[in-house]
């Protein structure tokens, strides 16, 4: 090791990240010449918890998994079921499910632009974006009775109508944002401090994005034409017409650029939704037990896509299921962006996948502090271990051991 | 025209507006219609079919039978989640959201809520 090598951790607890998550730089002076993640400090457990509950219940869960995408999770979840159900889903239903994931994006990505002037130190604009995102969140709260965890997605439609004038108020919020997003692209485009900062930090070429699985806007932004929402079209967006945003730039700034052009498409695919939406029913009913049989449901969230994979087992729960959030995909690719780049560049880069790493986690590893060894507690250690655990409890397991033959014994 | 400072014309004009947030406790915002608040309960409506126990993610409420075609919720406002499933899965009506939202209190104890036909009017519990 050179004399100017040295190792930085950042994280789980350190004051600049917003969530647990563990970063180790290993730095020649002021450049990062490798970077690992570590990921598991917020593992919920979901995916098990889902296996104990009924369907319905399941609906509440999944959507927790993330604040910000909390649609996207619920529907894609959603859908899977519907498969394995096979049912006919009211056109009227589908049409609000895209209403609201539209609303959804809008909210997010407006968040995001605010999140991302805030790590450049442009706080004026993690100002204004975040009051005119407050828009957005009132019309989600006047459409579904909250702001975050709309809770609008029940098996086989929505829970709520829309009526005409709340139609009339969406139509009112969305002329409002889309000349206040028109004023954005217009600071983005000529404000020279945003440009120079974000321009030609964070490169990932097409290449690199493609091999390396980037999704959504990260990979849009280097030119990578992918969108589930048309390339394998669910809820609404087959029927309606919309483009599908990439960029050359391949930089951070061209992540900005995706991402507010991706706001006037969302308002184009909102007045669309306003204007086609069929009258009818916005539910069918659903059976209590599905039938056995597996789905896997995919879905372009505000951050890319989102895979849910659902097993049925003909009970009214789900034998398996298993998320895998967009920042997964992403959050390797951070490494790569980071080579070779200044250490002051590394929040914004973090930032610009738009990570949800809570989201992410789905597996907590340990690692025993005194060797390093992943091997924390071997087959027999654990078994014996939980037997110890009931008998405090006053369940005693002694006479299962018998019946059962102990694997690794 | 690329230069810096783009944004000032909308920061000086900020400095004459009011602020974008409002002066909550003295001004409350009116929830929207469909807000899914602290729960009402009718226990003349309801028929004891316990849907909503099974359906609630959180286990939140409880129904019990105090006699014949008499029954008591227990709802715990600390395990709720305001999703307002339970509202959805009752047949006969009987459970309502409500937009009242500000539910902190100072203990667990005081969060949890017995709703019977005498104390309907009353549904806070006395501390």
């Amino acid at each position: 090791m050179h004399s100017h090598d040295f190792q930085i951790p950042i994280g789980p607890q350190h004051p600049a990240l917003k969530e647990p998550e563990s970063f180790l730089l290993t730095m020649h002076g002021e450049k990062i010449t490798s970077m690992t993640v570590r990921l598991g400090y917020n593992h919920r457990g979901i995916e098990k918890a889902c296996e104990a509950q009924s369907y319905i219940q399941d609906i509440y869960l999944i959507e927790r998994v993330c604040g910000i995408c909390s649609h996207s999770h619920a529907t894609c979840f959603i859908q899977a079921i519907e498969e394995i159900a096979g049912l006919a889903v009211p056109k009227r239903a589908l049409y609000i499910r895209t209403l609201i994931a539209e609303l959804e994006r809008v909210h997010s990505h407006l968040l995001w632009l605010g999140v991302a002037g805030h790590e450049i130190g442009f706080d004026t604009l993690l100002m204004y974006t975040w009051r005119d995102r407050e828009v957005v969140m009132d019309i989600l709260a006047l459409l579904t009775g909250n702001r975050v965890n709309y809770s609008m997605n029940t098996i086989g439609g929505v829970r709520r109508d829309i009526t005409a004038e709340q139609k009339q108020e969406i139509l009112k919020a969305t002329d409002t944002l889309e000349e206040r997003t028109k004023y954005y692209i217009q600071i983005a485009t000529e404000e020279t401090t945003i440009i120079k900062r974000l321009s030609g930090v964070g490169m990932l070429l097409y290449d690199d994005a493609v091999n390396l699985g980037a999704v959504g806007p990260t990979a849009r932004a280097s030119g990578v034409d992918r969108d589930i929402r048309r390339d394998d079209p669910y809820a609404a967006y087959g029927e309606l017409k919309f483009n599908v945003i990439t960029d050359k730039h391949c930089d951070v700034y061209g992540r900005a650029v995706v991402r507010v052009l991706e706001l006037m498409e969302s308002y184009k695919i909102i007045r669309q939704v306003l204007a086609d939406m069929p009258e009818g029913p916005i539910t069918v009913k659903a059976p209590r037990k599905i039938p056995a049989g597996e789905a896997l449901s995919r879905y372009e969230a505000p951050r890319g896509e989102d895979v849910h994979y659902v097993k049925a087992n003909g009970t009214d729960r789900p034998e398996r299921v298993k998320v895998r959030a967009p920042t997964l995909a992403n959050v390797q690719v951070v490494a790569h962006m980071l080579k070779d780049r200044y250490l002051a560049d590394m929040p914004i880069v973090i930032a610009a996948i738009d990570p949800c790493f809570s989201c992410t986690d789905r597996l907590t590893s340990l690692r025993d502090s005194d060797s390093g060894s992943k091997n924390y507690m071997t087959w027999p250690a654990l078994r014996s271990y939980s037997i110890e655990w009931h008998r405090k409890q006053g369940i005693d397991f002694s006479d299962l051991n018998k019946k059962f033959k102990v694997p690794g014994n | 025209m690329i230069r810096p400072g783009r944004m000032i014309i909308q920061v000086l004009r900020s400095l004459f507006k009011k602020p974008a947030t409002s002066l909550y406790p003295f001004v409350k915002t009116e929830m929207p219609d469909k807000f899914r608040g602290k729960l009402k309960y009718y226990p003349e409506k309801c028929i004891g079919c316990m849907l909503c126990m099974k359906d609630c993610p959180s286990d939140a409420i409880v129904i019990k039978k105090v006699g014949e075609k008499k029954y008591i919720a227990e709802i715990n406002l600390a395990r709720c989640i305001y999703c307002a499933q339970c509202v959805d899965s009752c047949p006969k009506d009987a459970l309502e959201s409500t937009k009242e939202f500000e539910l902190a209190k100072l203990t667990r104890d005081q969060l949890k809520v017995v709703i019977s036909e005498e104390t309907q009017s009353s549904s806070e519990p006395k501390t």
